[in-house]
Order: structure tokens, then C-alpha cells, then sequence
């Protein structure tokens, strides 16, 4: 297995509440990403999602369309993304790196040729968010073959077989979805969690990250409650929003103080 | 056989056989997959109990929703094979929405054409105008069965949105549908209609405004609110099951156009042809002639203003890609974005096909060609004119491509041409286009 993964995965069970910042690549500009990759990496992250735009994006909400559309325009893509991730590595981030991509830009892309790209560019591992587990055996495969893994979403809706699976195929963790939806920042945080946390948990032995809704250090708190890592993406655009790399790394260390803090 | 001519169990409501139909779907569902691979994977055999059309098709979504489409895929099955259900669907097909539909042979526009006869089969007499309707009527029971109160759909013509919020009101159901804003301003009657029957019409301004964005949207909706909401796609695209499902509600077109034709002609038809945007209609009226080899099969996409430009070519300028859920042929670029299709037929304007016609074509059953805004415009007027049926934008390429076909063939040949919906919502956009033009 994956070495930073695995890392990632001990870290996550001994007690240290993970941060999990997700950022869409070439948003708004390559430069301007690869800035707050790093500033969320200096703040305290401890693994990044490196978000690929994709021109449908129908797992995500308002914020991250927005964020993909105009990456997109400014000449993201997986390949881009995947240059991103070589840039990090270059620049000494040594936390683990998770390519978040919809499915056809890998499809396109080939997945040997994705496999060996994302592998040569230092990515970890690949989130898919609409390849569920049953589809995925080719692209598992060809990760595997580079020594990268998969994570998968285990969702409230998730049967406790489909849970099993989701625990079974992942790499590092299990990324629960705090409800049934897209990704955005939500005022609260779904009062069913820790029970649906509980079942992920009782499906195998993996820590959960929570991620879906999550948007400021209380939240990040609550949420850590009663899972390992919290994952964060609409709210880091947002505040890049308001005040660019800097904004996004300060919030990251406010969630980070304040989980350190609670736990 | 699977899925295969079963003798119209639908529409007739016919205890036994709708029975035994439904019953053979499951048995050969399940034998699908005690089958060698090369055996399963013949025409008749498709999907395979992954969903899969050959490579094509599956079950590309969100895991939030996954659950839920294995819930409705048992619930069709379990349905197809409940002559309940069935009698209840072939009452309604029947009552309700006008089943069945005339064959009508056009005899101005086959003499116009100058050679084989041209038959139209006239979904567009239906209830709200269009096939849809067919499929809206199943999916509105089987959402019942479920449970569900809140109905969602899609749509790009609005002819699928108008038959969605038709039987949300026949059933009393709360009823949501998305389209694009600028299909709102190509089809407005349709969105007036809707709206009179009580739906909320959702514009959508992302992407292209179009089809494509208005089912991104939809699938948002859905995996929101998934525990309460039925969401009735209008094509055979999508996860699994429906491209299966839409099928089977709509291939009762073939089955009563194989059955009037023989009553006709007493033999079969030279060619069949339909549209292809998703490919309902088109699904709809071949799947009852695939097994009859010496029926051509051709599907006619919509080439905008030519190939080398935006267009709804999936299967003639496309490749396969994930969109929407399956794995079929789409248009995209070289970093896998989703190109943004055009036609002046909301209802083809989509960079996508379904996963079956993918199948079709990679096997050679069915031919796929196009037809360009120009000649569907052409051929709008031409029906017009001729016969007196204004054919929806969509069922005018159809009819472009047909009567090309027509020309090439001998006095004795029969064509049947799927005239999918009526025109009368295109009306304000063929004179605006007019307008442009003169």
C-alpha cells in the first residue's frame, strides 16, 4: 500500500482529527491554485484533494460549478491538475495527494495512462465521485499497478453490504458524505450523523473522514466529534473569494487550531 | 429470449401474456448471467443484469443514489412482471393517452419522394403530443409502487416535461421539472403548459442552457432528495435501469407499428426510421424489428448546421465517454469536457445517446445518419404542406432522412417513419427563424 496513505490512515487512528482541504486546480488561475495548495498544506493540512474541473459536475453544488466552470476557462483539466500535483511534490508538500476527478476526463485520458501520469506526478490516490465501487475494477486495477489506491463515498442512503464495499475498496479512509446531496457549505450539520458514522464504522476498519456541508472550526469540531478527519471544499472557495490564498490558509488553521483544541 | 417481441402485453392488458412476459424478463435476467459472455451478448440479450449494452450502459453515479436504483430496478422487474400492472398501464395507454396510434401512409409525400411508400406512425396524435407519454404512464406507476410522492424530470423539447406534469396531475403528485433557460425560450408554449398543469418549471442557467445542464440539475435534485422523489428520465439514457426501463414502456411504438404494418401490406417494411437525440422514440419503434434481419434499422441524428460544427451527433461525431450516468457515445474534447451540443431541435440538442443505440451501432443493426437544421426545416414544411401534419422539429428529421431513402427505393418498398411528436411548439421558433432568414 501507498506509504503516505498508510501514513495518512495511522495518523487518522491514533486520534489526530484530519483536515482534508479540497481546492478546485486552476482556480482561478494555475498560479493563484498552486499558492493555495500550498498556504492549506502550511496551514496544517494533512492530506489535499487536488479538485479536476469538469465541464458537469453533478455531484456538486453552486460553489464548486462555479469554481469548475471558471478553471476551465483559465485552462484547467486532469492533465493540468496532474501538474499541479508534480509542482506540490517539487516544492517539498509531502502530505498525501488525492486526485478528485469525474470519471470521463480519466476515461479520456485512458487509465494506464492516468495511473502512470497521476504516479509520476506524486498523487496518492484518486476519488471518483460518480464511479461507484461496482464500475471502478478497471481503474482499481491499473492504480494498483502504481502502487495508488481509491477512495470511495459511503453515503447516508448506503445499504450496510454497499458500506462493506466502500470499506473494503478504500485506500487511507472512507469518505462519508454528511448527507444526501452535493457538495456546499450547509448552516448544520445533519443531527443522524453519528449514528450513520457508527454504521460506516461497524462496515469495516478504516477511519472515516466526513466531508459534504462542512464550513467553519465549529462545525469542523462537531463533525470530528465522532469521526477521524473532517473534509472541507466549498468553504476554502468561498474564501478565496474574499481574500485569496491567504484567506483560504487562515481559515485552514482556525479549523486546525480548533480541532487540535477540542481533541 | 429476452426482452423480445412478447406480443404486446402492455397495450392489450392482456393477463396472460403481460404475465408470462414479465416472468420470462426476470428468468432470462437471471439465465443472462449463467451464460457464457459471447452468448449473453447477443442483441436480443441486452442489458446484462450490470445494466450493460455490450460494454455500454451501466451505473455511473453517485453512491448516494446507487441504493436507490437498485430499489427501482426491482421494483421494474417485479412490475413488468405483474399483469396487474400491466392492466392498469394498457388501460391507461388505451383510455388515456389515445393507444393505439394510426399508420398512416402519406401518399402525397411518397409520390412527392418518387419511390417506396411512406408510412408514418403517429405518436404526435397522442395525448400531449408526443411518445412520451407512453413512458411518463410507467414510471408515474411504478413511482406509486414506491412510495413517492415528489416527481421530478428533465427536459429539452418540453415535450417530456409536459407529459411528466401530466400524469403528476392525473395522480396528484408534486412535480418539479428542469430545463434549460434557453429551451424555455425555444419551446415557451411548452412551459406554459406545464405550468398550467401545476408543475414548477426550474430554469436552469448553467452550461449550455440546454438538455444537457437541465439533467445535471435533475440528478442534483434527486440525489438531494432522494428518499422522497421519483425522478422520471424521458430518454433510454441514464444509470441502469433505465435505459431498460424506458424501453420497455416505449416499444410498444414497434410492436403496434410490426402488427398494422402486416394488416397493411401483409409484410414487412424495407426500412424503419426514427430521431436520435437520447433515443426514446427511436428505441421505442426498432426494438420490435431487431430480430426481423431484412428490416433496416436507421436512426437519424441531428447534424446542426453540419458535422464540422456544434451539432446532437453523438454516434456519427462522437466517442464513447461516461455522461449522465453510462457509458455510451458523447461528445467531448480532448480533456473529457463535455462539448455543448446544437440543434434546432431542443429535443436532439444533446451530447449524448443512449447506451442501447451505442450497442446497435458498434453491432450494425441499426445505421445511424444525420440531418442537418437546414433540411429538417425543410422537411417541416414539406409534411406540412403535403399532408397536412406539422411534425415537431425533432420527428422532422426523421422525415428529411426518410424521404431521401424513399427516393432511393422501388414503388413496392415500405418505409415506416416514426412521426415522434407534433410541431406546434416549434411554431414561434420556425417563424423567428423565418424572420431571420427572409
Amino acid at each position: 500500500m501507498n506509504e503516505r496513505m498508510k501514513k495518512l490512515e495511522g495518523l487518522m487512528r491514533s486520534g489526530r482529527k484530519a483536515l482534508i482541504p479540497y481546492f478546485t486546480t486552476c482556480y482561478p488561475g494555475a498560479a493563484e491554485s498552486l499558492e493555495t495548495f500550498k498556504a492549506l498544506a502550511a496551514a496544517g493540512a494533512d492530506c489535499l484533494e487536488i479538485g479536476i474541473p469538469f465541464s458537469d459536475p453533478l455531484a456538486d453544488g453552486a460553489t464548486i460549478q462555479a469554481s469548475s466552470h471558471r478553471a476551465i476557462e483559465a485552462g484547467g483539466s486532469l492533465r493540468q491538475g496532474l501538474g499541479a500535483a508534480g509542482q506540490l511534490r517539487s516544492a517539498g508538500v509531502e502530505i498525501p495527494l488525492i486526485v478528485f476527478t469525474y470519471y470521463n476526463p480519466v476515461y479520456r485520458m485512458g487509465l494506464m495512462n492516468f495511473a502512470r501520469k497521476a504516479a509520476e506526478a506524486g498523487a496518492d490516490g484518486v476519488l471518483v465521485p460518480d464511479l461507484p465501487v461496482e464500475e471502478s475494477g478497471l481503474l482499481r486495477e491499473a492504480l494498483a499497478a502504481f502502487d495508488m489506491g481509491m477512495v470511495f463515498l459511503a453515503a447516508p442512503t448506503s445499504t450496510a453490504q454497499r458500506l462493506r464495499y466502500a470499506q473494503e475498496h478504500s485506500t487511507g479512509f472512507v469518505y462519508a458524505v454528511s448527507v444526501a446531496g452535493v457538495t456546499g457549505a450547509r448552516k448544520s450539520i445533519a443531527e443522524r450523523l453519528p449514528a450513520f458514522i457508527e454504521r460506516v464504522r461497524q462496515a469495516g476498519d478504516l477511519p472515516v473522514g466526513v466531508g459534504f456541508g462542512v464550513s467553519d472550526p465549529e462545525q469542523a469540531v462537531e463533525v470530528a466529534g465522532c469521526a477521524d478527519g473532517v473534509i472541507i471544499g466549498s468553504a476554502f472557495i468561498d474564501a478565496y473569494e474574499k481574500g485569496g490564498p491567504e484567506a483560504v490558509g487562515r481559515l485552514a488553521g482556525e479549523i486546525r487550531t480548533a480541532l487540535d483544541g477540542a481533541f | 429470449m429476452l426482452f423480445c417481441r412478447a406480443g404486446g402485453g402492455i397495450i392489450t392488458g392482456n393477463r396472460r401474456r403481460a404475465g408470462y412476459r414479465g416472468a420470462s424478463v426476470r428468468q432470462n435476467m437471471r439465465k443472462a448471467t449463467e451464460m457464457n459472455r459471447e452468448e449473453a451478448d447477443t442483441i436480443e440479450h441486452v442489458p446484462d443484469t450490470r445494466g450493460r449494452f455490450g460494454n455500454y450502459g451501466g451505473r455511473y453515479v453517485p453512491e448516494t443514489l446507487v441504493p436507490c436504483l437498485e430499489e427501482l430496478e426491482a421494483a421494474l422487474m417485479e412490475a413488468l412482471g405483474d399483469s396487474s400492472f400491466q392492466e392498469t398501464l394498457g388501460g391507461l395507454l388505451h383510455h388515456y393517452a389515445g393507444r393505439p396510434t394510426a399508420l398512416y401512409l402519406a401518399r402525397r409525400l411518397t409520390s412527392a419522394a418518387g419511390g417506396g411508400r411512406i408510412y408514418l406512425k403517429r405518436e404526435d396524435l397522442l395525448h400531449t403530443g408526443a411518445h412520451k407519454i407512453n413512458n411518463t404512464l410507467g414510471q408515474v406507476l411504478l413511482a406509486r409502487r414506491l412510495g413517492k410522492k415528489r416527481i421530478i424530470a428533465e427536459t429539452g423539447a418540453g415535450q417530456h416535461g409536459v407529459a411528466t406534469a401530466t400524469v403528476a396531475a392525473l395522480f396528484g403528485l408534486e412535480c418539479h421539472v428542469y430545463m434549460g433557460e434557453e429551451d424555455m425560450h425555444r419551446q415557451a408554449p411548452n412551459v406554459r403548459r406545464m405550468q398550467l398543469l401545476g408543475t414548477e418549471v426550474i430554469p436552469v442557467s448553467s452550461g449550455s442552457k440546454t438538455l444537457k445542464d437541465a439533467m445535471n440539475e435533475a440528478i442534483r435534485d434527486w440525489v438531494t432528495n432522494v428518499r422522497t422523489t421519483f425522478y422520471i428520465i424521458g430518454s433510454v439514457a441514464g444509470p441502469h435501469p433505465y435505459p431498460l426501463m424506458v424501453r420497455e414502456f416505449q416499444r410498444v411504438i414497434g410492436e403496434e407499428s410490426r402488427r398494422q404494418i402486416l394488416e397493411e401490406e401483409g409484410r414487412l417494411p424495407r426500412a424503419v426510421v426514427a430521431c436520435v437525440g437520447g433515443g426514446s422514440n427511436a428505441m421505442g419503434i426498432f426494438r420490435a424489428f431487431i430480430p426481423d434481419k431484412s428490416v433496416e434499422l436507421v436512426g437519424v441524428e441531428a447534424a446542426g448546421h453540419g458535422l464540422e460544427g456544434p451539432n446532437g451527433a453523438s454516434l456519427a461525431a462522437g466517442r464513447p465517454g461516461i455522461l449522465h450516468g453510462s457509458l455510451s457515445y458523447i461528445l467531448d474534447d480532448d480533456d473529457g469536457q463535455i462539448k455543448v451540443a446544437h440543434s434546432v431541435a431542443a429535443g436532439l440538442d444533446y451530447p449524448g445517446v443512449g447506451p442501447e443505440h451505442a450497442y446497435l451501432k458498434d453491432t450494425g443493426r441499426v445505421r445511424y445518419t444525420t440531418v442537418t437544421d437546414e433540411e429538417a426545416l425543410e422537411a417541416f414544411e414539406t409534411l406540412s404542406r403535403l399532408e397536412g401534419i406539422i411534425p415537431a422539429f425533432e420527428s422532422a428529421h426523421a422525415i428529411a432522412y426518410a424521404t431521401r431513402l424513399a427516393a432511393q427505393m422501388q414503388k413496392e418498398d415500405v418505409i415506416i417513419v416514426n412521426l415522434s411528436g407534433r410541431g406546434d411548439k416549434d411554431l414561434e421558433a420556425y417563424w423567428e427563424l423565418k424572420g431571420l432568414q427572409g
